[in-house]
């Protein structure tokens, strides 16, 4: 489960300030997911960062049931070594995340499997696409076996199959009921991630205009929900 | 405590390992400390300055400035593709980066040193033999602290704009103390002046390593977190 209660986080001093959070609340339960939609500068990254604990908000609090351990996070950026194997790579964040050493080999060989990327699991990461990179961050998110998935603008540069291809394993590792993953998604295109999606926010300058779960509303209503939400006032 | 090592092994190794496969900075700063030492060689005259005057401020000068590349390297690898962001994510504590970005960075310049050393004997024809084991003891304690001292601010301003520079301004007046003890010390001992004559320079050295690693391990998280 993750709970977020009444986050607020301000940059800045003075006349400069920018609002990134402003009382924000949710509670999502497993096999939840939350897409988050906002303009650039709405506090979608702050507060994907407030929730991984690598910024301390200035109020409010943040419980994750398994603590920092069940939280796995993928954004555009891979965090691998374009140096190191896609196993090299894996085998170091399973060591950080306190997979015990026996265990860490079998576990990025299911990740892999899983994954569909077996067959390049000793490449270096320079040496993948785009695509096959984000996979490979994907497999090194999932290392660990997070309960919690915080995606932050996971589409960012792939092209369409790629994109569709993240989104189905995506719902995939969402799974379903008490045995499900929450997964929090952070985008500014609404088109990405709504399919994804249980529960739908718009954030704007910090707050949630709209937070309700998505229910039957189809991706095009959304679209145009957003569109009022983030344009109007 | 095992869980801090551990963490802190599997940063050094993977640091390491990144250096073995790229090869980059290693041999920048080895062809650096042989360059350096060949120019101090030829660019100087022996019949002005004895070579054993000159000796002890040359051997620190060029490993103080071949450990600035390792220093510099130490995070640069974390900004490829934002990992410094995903360490942070991660339970790593940040006592254990610290610890393993320092681990990493003695190894790296030890090797540096490893090489220069003897070429630093073979240039200036230096009488090592009988103290090269009070040598390599204050080697290896002076390189300690400013390592110590280094990979903290390496991290400092690592997000910064000319990091590079950055970090050779601010590190150098908090190596004056460790440099002042490792240039008296290697003097002494070049010169044959007894051990015991160098003890305080020791306990100097001694004293900065654990004011400046106890120090640096409890500063290095304000330094990483946003």
């Amino acid at each position: 489960m993750l709970s977020v209660e009444g986050l607020r986080h301000v940059f800045g001093e003075g006349g400069g300030q920018v609002v990134a959070l402003d009382g924000v609340s949710f509670t999502l339960m497993p096999g939840q997911t939350l897409a988050i939609f906002g303009p650039n500068g709405a506090g979608k990254t702050t507060l994907l960062k407030v929730v991984a604990g690598l910024i301390r908000p200035q109020a409010g609090s943040v419980q994750v049931t398994g603590g920092r351990r069940a939280i796995g996070w993928i954004s555009h950026q891979s965090h691998l070594y374009e140096h190191l194997t896609v196993r090299e790579n894996l085998l170091f964040w399973a060591s950080l995340y306190g997979v015990p050493a026996a265990r860490r080999g079998p576990r990025a060989a299911e990740v892999l499997g899983r994954l569909g990327m077996r067959d390049r699991a000793d490449r270096p990461v320079w040496s993948l696409s785009r695509g096959l990179a984000q996979r490979a961050a994907i497999a090194k998110a999932l290392i660990h076996d997070p309960s919690v998935l915080l995606l932050d603008e996971p589409f960012t540069g792939l092209d369409l199959a790629a994109a569709a291809e993240l989104r189905a394993l995506l719902g995939e590792l969402r799974g379903g009921g008490a045995g499900g993953r929450v997964i929090v998604l952070a985008t500014h295109n609404v088109d990405e991630g709504v399919e994804l999606a249980t529960d739908v926010a718009f954030q704007r300058r910090g707050r949630f205009v709209h937070f309700a779960p998505r229910g039957g509303r189809q991706p095009a209503g959304i679209a145009e929900a957003y569109r009022r939400a983030v344009t109007d006032g | 405590m095992d869980e801090l090592l551990a963490q802190a092994w599997a940063v050094a190794r993977k640091d390491l390992l990144l250096e073995v496969r790229t090869r980059t900075a290693i041999v920048s700063a080895v062809v650096f400390t042989a360059l350096v030492l060949t120019v101090f060689n030829f660019g100087r005259d022996p019949t002005a300055v004895p070579t054993i005057d000159l000796a002890p401020t040359i051997l620190w000068v060029t490993f103080t400035f071949a450990a600035m590349l390792a220093l510099n390297r130490a995070f640069q690898l974390e900004l490829e593709n934002q990992a410094l962001e995903g360490l942070l994510v991660s339970p790593l504590s940040r006592t254990s980066l610290y610890w393993g970005k320092l681990i990493a960075n003695l190894v790296f310049v030890a090797v540096v040193e490893a090489v220069g050393l003897p070429l630093f004997v073979l240039f200036f024809d230096v009488p090592v033999g009988r103290v090269l084991v009070p040598l390599i003891g204050v080697i290896a304690l002076a390189t300690l602290g400013f390592v110590a001292v280094g990979t903290l601010f390496s991290a400092l301003v690592i997000r910064t704009r000319f990091a590079e520079l950055l970090l050779v301004v601010i590190l150098l007046p908090f190596l004056v103390p460790p440099l002042i003890g490792a240039v008296q010390v290697t003097a002494q001992l070049l010169g044959g002046r007894p051990l015991s004559e160098a003890v305080g320079y020791f306990k100097l050295l001694a004293a900065y390593d654990i004011v400046f690693v106890s120090l640096a391990s409890f500063l290095f998280r304000f330094t990483v977190d946003e």
